[in-house]
């Protein structure tokens, strides 16, 4: 009994830091001037969701977590905040107070909506403990789910990411293909002229 | 369950979403609007996962990783469109690329 006690602690311990950790670093990216102290700040974000993950025993979700957010996702958009260059802005400034009044006030409506809308509706029946067998969350039984029950959701995810990944390269190369349509030494002038019209 | 129960964890999802929805309504490089997105779609993940430990069941971790895959492809696309952004020199302000707008 002790053991479990301290054990519960000791998961209470865990919680409150990543809980902590999570909130400040979520913040963190919001309110950074800088673009790429937000990036890193979401790198650390992610971190303590994925311990999170690890607490409510989703072992699998954890590591695709780190693996594919953390990992990839993340070394793409440092890349390309380096690749635009540091660009720095007002956190909470610019365009008329009114908009920034309304915009605090609709994220706060959404917070107490979504409060409310749990708390009433299944607030009561949340507080249950429940166990739940070794192999819950194990990348076995996630797999076996996969290739059974959601095969369907496992397929068409693989088409999303096919028709994401031919959006980028038409959309990294759309500028270059325009170019190239033009003679070489009228390119940059007609370039300019492009501009012009958009401005 | 060891530790703090469904509430808890459910109440740090919901905050990381209005802060991400925060961030979407204030800021205006198209950079920090994407990972404040990025913040949105974990806190719904969140919900998701801990709620499929709550239910002992497994459709909430397939449908958080289902979630991930497309925040993968919103970024790809997203990083697309900024860096063709500033390939043709625009400003890099969700306020001032109003060409769209009716």
């Amino acid at each position: 009994m002790l053991a479990i006690s301290a054990g519960g602690g000791l998961v209470w311990a865990v919680w409150a830091i990543a809980a902590f950790a999570c909130l400040a670093s979520s913040v963190a990216v919001v309110s950074f001037a800088n673009p790429f102290y937000s990036a890193l700040a979401l790198i650390g974000n992610l971190g303590s969701l994925a311990v999170m993950y690890l607490l409510v025993s989703a072992e699998f979700v954890a590591a695709a977590q780190v693996l594919v957010y953390a990992g990839a996702v993340m070394v793409m958009f440092l890349f390309v905040i380096a690749y635009v260059g540091p660009r720095r802005e007002a956190p909470w400034a610019g365009g008329p107070s009114w908009q920034t009044l309304g915009a605090v006030l609709a994220a706060g409506a959404l917070l107490v909506e979504i409060v409310v809308a749990i708390g009433l509706s299944a607030g009561g029946r949340l507080s249950r403990s429940e166990h739940v067998n070794a192999t819950f969350g194990s990348p076995e039984w996630i797999g076996r789910l996969f290739l059974t029950d959601h095969l369907l959701a496992f397929e068409i995810t693989s088409i999303v990411l096919l028709v994401a990944a031919v959006g980028g390269v038409i959309l990294g190369s759309h500028t270059r293909r325009q170019d190239s349509g033009a003679a070489p030494q009228d390119a940059e002038p007609r370039r300019e002229r492009d501009l012009e019209a958009v401005r | 369950m060891l530790g703090p129960g469904v509430v808890w964890y459910l109440g740090v999802a919901a905050f990381l979403f209005g802060i991400g929805a925060l961030g979407v309504l204030v800021r205006r490089n198209p950079l920090i609007v994407l990972l404040s997105l990025e913040i949105m779609l974990n806190g719904a993940n969140l919900a998701l996962i801990v709620f499929s430990r709550h239910v002992r069941g497994g459709a909430g971790q397939i449908f958080a990783l289902s979630v991930m895959a497309v925040a993968a492809s919103e970024v790809c696309v997203g990083l697309g469109l900024v860096v063709a952004l500033h390939r043709r020199r625009l400003a890099l302000d969700v306020d001032r690329l109003s060409e769209l707008r009716g």
